[in-house]
């Protein structure tokens, strides 16, 4: 039975404590802190983040498809899912698709990936959501919304969560919404939407899908529901349903450091559930907007070989605290920010980008077939090409070499104060990757001050320049994260 | 190597504008000022000249010269290869006299950086845009942190010979009237600065400056018709590498192969044996005090990783054994980029001519330039030397 396989989240390395928004515009703020995608970040490069994570050691090349979900994509004209399977490494002839604009939107995207297996389309789909979306400035949402992803592959085979049903409600009510124009999330009044949207809509998929499948509430091991909204009308639309404290993957995790993710949110909500989930637990896993998606899961056996993931549980317990609420104003170009006195960064040079595309966004070099060395050329005049080899200078004799899975360690670094960057100093290193091959790179992620030489880094998908609505994305070192 | 530039080709006239953030002067001004001043020292015009070379980086054809020149209808070529423009000005020059097409050139190199609003130069970014954001401070502030970690000097250790290198080039360019910086410093204040890209401060860094210089260059046979004092051109080379620095792990990042690459064949060009012995003094590209330290060892005039103990002894004072930046260097003469190569031969020269007044040395004999272009793992240098 098709299935979750495999699975994987993201959160940002940054977070910010709420006392800070109360800090910087009076008035009060919620208990615990959010998350906070870096400048260099965005839904594209944390669904990639997340969707390493749910790779792991697995092949991309094996992965026949990629949805991406999010309600905040880069683009409002063109798909992202190709660009993340350059960074991924996957093959050509795949299924790629951009779920955008609704909050349920992961939901949706993996009830399509579990169809398009079901009906032979395609043996495994990678699916990947992220979001961070913008609340008004000193309001509530700004507070409570928080930035994230997560990500699974649905397939057949080495099934770790059987999806045994599926049931999905149309919903009519424009609670939240933003227009082509806007920037900041607009809503309703937070009453109506509980009253009439939220709590009816899933009291009505949930008691649709266990009427559906002959299941009751006692049946579930545990109900994965999202929460937009406060956290303890969540509780009571559960405790309503039938389902006892125990039974309900609890809200106030992500509440208190995370914040709330959008369409990722019900997600990362699962991947927590399945950390600790048992061969033979019953899941209800449900995301919601304008509708929901419910869906019945069956814990196999198989879950117990599943690699160990960095998962929610070690992104939550890695992080930076922001020290100035300001950073946000930046990070995000909210303020106007006087120029550096330099030189003004040049267009994007879109057919210089693409015919390097392999080398930046998938990140290869080359190793040489006669004297084997490993290289990368990220090079003053442009990234790549590699024609003659740098060490025997054969011409053209080479394979493809994949780096951005490689860890290295920094030859030599420096904080660059003299730099635009948008949060300076620049830190670059020089960094020698263990199995081969040297390279600069920025350094992202990281605390100036402790970038010294021999610290290991691994390789992160970042935005790196932003110019007349074009993203140049590209990768960047970083201080290794985690253990696994 | 099948030839040689080595006294084939005599140096007979230099001139060298003020240099300096010149708000009121364009480039067209400093052009007219160098090269007036050279014709003088020549004693000639533009009659005489039979061809001009221009080293510059950032204008456009040999007009950008011929034109504030006025020059009439002449053969005027400009070359640009990074801060090393100035001397390849002058080897282009140099050829064209050995290889007798014209007795007597003129070469000019100069920049005009300060209309750019900003301290720096202007933009260049790689094609693809992904080029780390480092500005040159940054990837020489690499050089030292790595230089330190090598030797196992202590940052602060490092950063104190480091100061020592600049406040030595400050008392130098202190002397010099035509010298953009004219301030003593001491190794506190330079310790002090404000950082750029550390470990490098505000004071390891060397000046943006506007200049000109020029150089009449003319067959040895008739140099004596011009001046009795001429300079001959002992060494001209220019080395380019494979940029793989950045690339394999061989590099080291404490030493620019370029310039050893450089210096050697110069050194056999000019038949020097022993450097640190035979040359009198050296003009080197001091950008940042990092670049002058390892530049020591690079040129053969310190051994590998022990710069640190002639910086102490004082090597490479005015009063030492072997002078570096008698004029203030780089650091305090100013950069204007394309100026930089000519500017230097034109201490070198002033100083084989004794007439380098206060600073000037006792009886050299033979100077060494030397300019690097770039990063340290992909730079363009030369190497020039002068002799009487």
């Amino acid at each position: 039975m098709a299935g979750i396989t495999s699975f994987g989240a993201y959160i940002p390395w940054h977070r910010i404590n709420r006392e800070l928004f109360s800090g910087a515009w009076g008035g009060f703020n919620a208990p615990g802190e959010r998350s906070v995608a870096y400048y260099d970040e965005d839904s594209l490069t944390m669904a990639v983040e997340a969707a390493i994570d749910c790779l792991g050691d697995e092949d991309a090349g094996k992965l026949d498809g990629l949805f991406f979900a999010s309600t905040t994509s880069p683009y409002r004209e063109k798909q992202c899912s190709p660009i993340m399977a350059m960074a991924l490494d996957m093959r050509r002839d795949i299924r790629t698709a951009d779920f955008n604009t609704s909050l349920r939107s992961g939901s949706i995207a993996m009830a399509q990936a579990v169809d398009t297996v079901k009906a032979g389309s395609a043996g495994r789909v990678m699916v990947a959501m992220a979001d961070m979306r913008m609340g008004g400035l000193s309001g509530f949402n700004e507070q409570l919304i928080g930035d994230g992803g997560a990500a699974f592959i649905i397939g057949n085979d080495n099934v770790i969560a059987e999806i045994e049903e599926i049931y999905s409600i149309s919903d009519e009510l424009t609670g939240t919404w933003r227009s082509q124009n806007d920037v900041y999330v607009c809503s309703w009044e937070d009453r109506m939407i509980q009253d009439e949207g939220y709590t009816p809509v899933l009291t009505e998929a949930i008691s649709g899908i266990l009427k559906k499948t002959g299941l009751e509430a006692k049946d579930i091991t545990k109900a994965v529901v999202d929460n937009p909204g406060d956290p303890r009308g969540h509780s009571k639309l559960l405790a309503d349903l039938g389902f006892t404290p125990e039974q309900i993957q609890e809200p106030i995790t992500m509440f208190m450091n995370v914040g709330f993710c959008g369409c990722a949110h019900a997600p990362m909500m699962l991947v927590s559930c399945l950390e600790t989930a048992k061969p033979g637990d019953k899941i209800l896993f449900a995301g919601s907007g304008a509708g929901a998606d419910v869906m019945i899961m069956q814990v196999t056996d198989n879950i117990e070989k599943l690699p160990k993931k960095r998962g929610m549980s070690q992104h939550l317990a890695v992080k930076q605290p922001l020290e100035r609420y300001n950073a946000i104003l930046q990070w995000r170009d909210l303020v106007q920010i006087e120029a550096a006195r330099r030189p003004e960064k040049q267009h994007n040079k879109i057919s210089a980008i693409w015919r390097e595309r392999k080398s930046i966004l998938s990140l290869y070099g080359k190793k040489c077939n006669k004297c084997g060395c490993i290289q990368y050329d990220n090079g003053a005049n442009s990234t790549g090409p590699i024609r003659i080899c740098a060490e025997c200078q054969s011409l053209d004799d080479f394979e493809d070499y994949r780096f951005a899975d490689k860890q290295g360690e920094v030859f030599s670094f420096t904080n660059d104060q003299l730099a635009p960057t948008i949060d300076p100093p620049s830190s670059v290193v020089l960094i020698d990757f263990k199995e081969g091959g040297r390279a600069f790179f920025d350094l992202t992620d990281r605390v100036a001050e402790d970038v010294k030489i021999g610290m290991g880094v691994e390789m992160t998908f970042r935005k790196i320049h932003f110019d007349r609505g074009y993203v140049n994305y590209f990768w960047k070192a970083r201080p290794v994260r985690f253990d696994n | 190597m099948p030839g040689s530039i080595k006294d084939r080709v005599a140096i007979v006239g230099m001139g060298c504008t003020q240099f300096g953030t010149h708000w009121d002067k364009g480039p067209g001004d400093l052009i007219v000022e160098a090269v007036q001043e050279a014709y003088e020292d020549a004693g000639i015009n533009e009659e005489r000249i039979g061809a001009c070379y221009v080293g510059t980086l950032f204008s456009m054809g040999g007009r950008a010269v011929s034109e504030p020149l006025r020059m009439q209808y002449k053969p005027v070529t400009r070359l640009e290869n990074a801060c090393a423009s100035g001397h390849e000005a002058l080897r282009a020059g140099a050829y064209a006299i050995a290889a007798g097409i014209y007795d007597v050139v003129l070469c000019v190199g100069f920049e005009k950086l300060k209309d750019e609003g900003m301290s720096g130069l202007p933009g260049m970014e790689n094609r693809t845009c992904t080029h780390y954001q480092s500005t040159m401070p940054g990837v020489f502030a690499m050089m030292a942190n790595k230089y330190f970690d090598r030797y196992g000097i202590k940052p602060e250790e490092g950063k104190e010979m480091l100061a020592k290198i600049s406040v030595k080039s400050h008392a130098n360019g202190f002397l010099n009237p035509k010298s953009h910086l004219k301030r003593k410093l001491t190794i506190e204040q330079v310790m002090n600065a404000p950082i750029i890209a550390q470990p490098l401060g505000l004071f390891d860094c060397c000046g943006v400056s506007d200049g000109a210089a020029a150089a009449i260059l003319c067959s040895p046979d008739i140099a004596k018709e011009f001046r009795p004092d001429p300079v001959y051109i002992k060494a001209l080379q220019i080395c380019a590498g494979p940029s793989t620095g950045r690339m394999l792990k061989n590099y080291d990042y404490t030493h620019v192969e370029e310039s050893v690459r450089a210096a050697k064949a110069a050194y056999e060009e000019a038949g020097v044996k022993n450097p640190r012995e035979e040359i009198s003094m050296a003009e080197v590209h001091d950008c940042f005090s990092i670049t002058e330290a390892v530049t020591m060892e690079d040129l053969g005039f310190s051994e590998r990783g022990k710069v640190k103990d002639d910086i102490d002894a004082g090597t490479f004072h005015l009063d030492g054994k072997l002078p570096v930046q008698p004029d203030g260097g780089l650091k305090c003469f100013g950069h204007p980029i394309g100026a930089s190569g000519i500017r230097m031969v034109y201490e070198l020269y002033l100083q084989l001519q004794g007439r380098a007044d206060k600073r000037q040395l006792k009886d050299p004999t033979l100077g060494l330039a030397h300019n690097m272009g770039g990063e340290p793992y992909m730079p363009l240098t030369s190497v020039v030397i002068v002799g009487n």
